[in-house]
């Protein structure tokens, strides 16, 4: 086959092979124009759900190829808004806050993006060296010792006082992130969820997700692609931290906890852990409903009364739909499928 | 000498606690695959119950506080566990996930989510004289507790018909079920027993801690799980070993690290515990018959 010839066939493969990843990110993009025109309260809403749209394609990256449910990926995302903000803040403010900081990150004001790339790297060193122990477990029993992680950064975040302020919050993060710079990181994690689930490795990885011994038996290193996976998923839950700390100007350690982690959880289970349309479609799903639920939370008028639902009611909810998915369809909305190519046979 | 006699009970008493507990999650485990998230809800909500009966009598509230921990337990077995009986180790996970979220927040949502002071048996707060050694009558409480609740499970386990099934049903479900065992009379008894472990726990620590709140028991739950997977999941008495050693070291720990690491110790424990499972994958006691055939 010549090159050319080649060329023009793989130029005819590439888009059906693409489409889940080119949907996807459409389907991102026409939601932000949208909100774009929206009042400047819902601008900032998507956003927030933009943000965590990223932090559930990082969950589902790791989730999704190994078949190993993670609970410690909010801790990830924990380590990335606590390096970004510690890089970017202004000098004047840390030393307001911090008073003891070791001098270099005292002195430190770093541009936004490197300070947001140097806390995904962060998140994903921590994962290298956590989980080169950890990978060796399977299945349940990696799953509660990624449970391990999340409590172990919620303690030393929360204790750390001279680095973090410890259970006092990190006030003063320059706070860059607005709805198009929220989309664009959206859709670089898609991309980099998307290329990594094409790779050998993940398809390796996927392997013995469906059968741990036959896959080991072929000769698959299961522990190095697990965690190479857990790495790339780190990164991504890093990157999703410094945005929610730009984002709200402020890192509190008890937001990277219990609730987090179920929110993402629950949106990825939602969505369908198996595929990365399940985990979009999570996102963007209770993203909506939430917003539904806050407008019943805060009531509608009928007649001369307002009917409300008391608050809190949302998260009962929540945890209810992610019951009924996973007692009648386990696999969530997507059913463990990508998006097909819908323009005939490729 | 008074110092570390009174530190060692301290770290027993801990350690028997976390044990309990992680007994409770151990025994699910074994006859159906389930890490029970909810567990930490049967513990929460029989505290709470504590606090519904208070200024009845003590065994009204003791029976109380039991029962609905029973009764809870076999409601979240047959609602969310049962349909999912067949489902993969991590389904099911995912589905006790969800019932602790559920349990939790719907907690939230009718008392709120502050903590509530209990003064539930406030005698067992004195401290006691024993040779020549103050002690609080607490720690020497929950160690007595321990024991028996422990030797009646092992009694139970080893000397009644049910307990030889639910052995039976932990080494292999599909073979017990073929020789007669009754799956759904096992699954209910573990449940139950649970709820009966969740119950004595709960009493335990609202004594000790004198306050009752919605996360109470995610707090004890997380790290009794940590326990069974070092003990060696699927194990019981791994489960007992795993959760004494985690309480027991954060005890430890606490009394000897110098004090301005001591906010860290939890970190330290579990780093401990990623240390073993570098060297022991399967955990201390690894359960036989765990590892699936092929």
């Amino acid at each position: 086959m010549s090159g050319a010839v080649r060329g023009r066939v793989r130029a005819a493969e590439m888009l059906p092979r693409l489409w889940p990843l080119v949907a996807l990110a459409a389907v991102i993009v026409v939601i932000a124009l949208a909100a774009s025109f929206a009042p400047a309260v819902l601008q900032r809403r998507t956003t927030q759900a933009l943000i965590n749209l990223i932090a559930v394609v990082g969950l589902y990256v790791f989730v999704g190829n190994s078949g190993i449910l993670s609970f410690g990926n909010v801790a990830f995302m924990a380590v990335g808004a606590y390096v970004s903000a510690l890089l970017t803040m202004k000098p004047a403010a840390k030393s307001v806050f911090l008073p003891d900081l070791p001098a270099i990150i005292a002195h430190a004001e770093w541009p936004t993006l490197p300070g947001a790339l140097a806390g995904g790297v962060a998140a994903a060193l921590v994962a290298l060296v956590v989980g080169w122990p950890l990978m060796r477990l399977s299945g349940v029993s990696a799953s509660i010792a990624t449970f391990a992680i999340l409590v172990v950064a919620y303690v030393v975040f929360g204790n750390w006082t001279t680095v973090t302020g410890g259970q006092n919050s990190l006030m003063g993060l320059p706070p860059y992130v607005d709805l198009w710079t929220a989309v664009a990181w959206a859709v670089a994690a898609m991309v980099i969820a998307f290329a990594y689930q094409e790779t050998r490795s993940a398809l390796l990885l996927r392997a013995s997700r469906e059968d741990e011994a036959a896959a080991q038996a072929t000769g698959v290193n299961v522990v190095l692609h697990r965690l190479i996976a857990f790495v790339i998923s780190a990164f991504l839950s890093g990157i999703a931290g410094v945005l929610l700390g730009h984002f709200l100007g402020i890192v509190r350690v008890e937001n990277f906890y219990l609730d987090l982690t179920f929110l993402i959880v629950a949106m990825l289970i939602i969505g369908g852990r198996g595929s990365l349309t399940g985990a979009v479609a999570g996102a963007v799903v209770i993203a909506v409903l939430t917003e539904l639920l806050r407008e019943i939370e805060i009531g509608f008028q009928v007649g001369k009364t307002t009917i409300a639902a008391p608050a809190g009611v949302g998260d009962v909810i929540l945890a209810l739909i992610m019951l009924l998915i996973i007692l009648f369809r386990p696999q969530g909305i997507a059913g463990g499928r990508e998006l097909t190519w819908p323009f005939g046979r490729t | 000498m008074e110092r570390l006699v009174q530190t060692l009970v301290d770290a027993v008493s801990v350690g028997s606690l976390y044990a309990l507990t992680a007994l409770g999650i151990g025994l699910i485990f074994g006859v159906m695959r389930l890490i029970n998230f909810a567990h930490g809800e049967l513990i929460t909500i029989a505290a709470y119950t504590l606090l519904a009966l208070f200024g009845q009598p003590i065994p009204v509230m003791l029976f109380g506080a039991i029962a609905v921990a029973i009764v809870l337990a076999l409601l979240t077995e047959r609602v969310a566990f049962r349909p999912l009986r067949n489902a993969d180790p991590t389904t099911l996970l995912i589905s006790s996930f969800a019932v602790s979220f559920f349990l939790q927040k719907l907690l939230i949502l009718v008392v709120g989510s502050r903590l509530k002071g209990l003064d539930f048996l406030p005698e067992l707060g004195r401290q006691i004289e024993f040779a020549g050694i103050r002690l609080q009558m607490l720690q020497i409480v929950t160690i007595l507790v321990s024991i028996v609740i422990v030797t009646a499970l092992t009694w139970f386990l080893q000397a009644t018909r049910l307990g030889l099934h639910m052995r039976a049903a932990a080494e292999d479900f599909r073979m017990a079920r073929v020789l007669g065992v009754r799956a759904n009379n096992v699954i209910a008894m573990a449940f139950a027993l649970s709820g009966i472990l969740a119950a004595a726990v709960s009493c335990l620590i609202v004594v000790q801690t004198g306050v009752v709140q919605p996360r109470m028991g995610v707090q004890l739950v997380i790290i009794a799980f940590v326990g069974t997977v070092i003990g060696g999941l699927g194990s019981l008495s791994g489960a007992a070993l795993g959760g004494f050693l985690v309480g027991a070291a954060s005890i430890l720990l606490q009394a000897l690290l110098p004090p301005d690491l001591r906010a860290f110790r939890e970190a330290f424990v579990f780093i401990a515990v990623a240390l073993v499972l570098l060297f022991r994958p399967q955990g201390l006691i690894p359960a036989p018959g765990l590892k699936e055939r092929i």
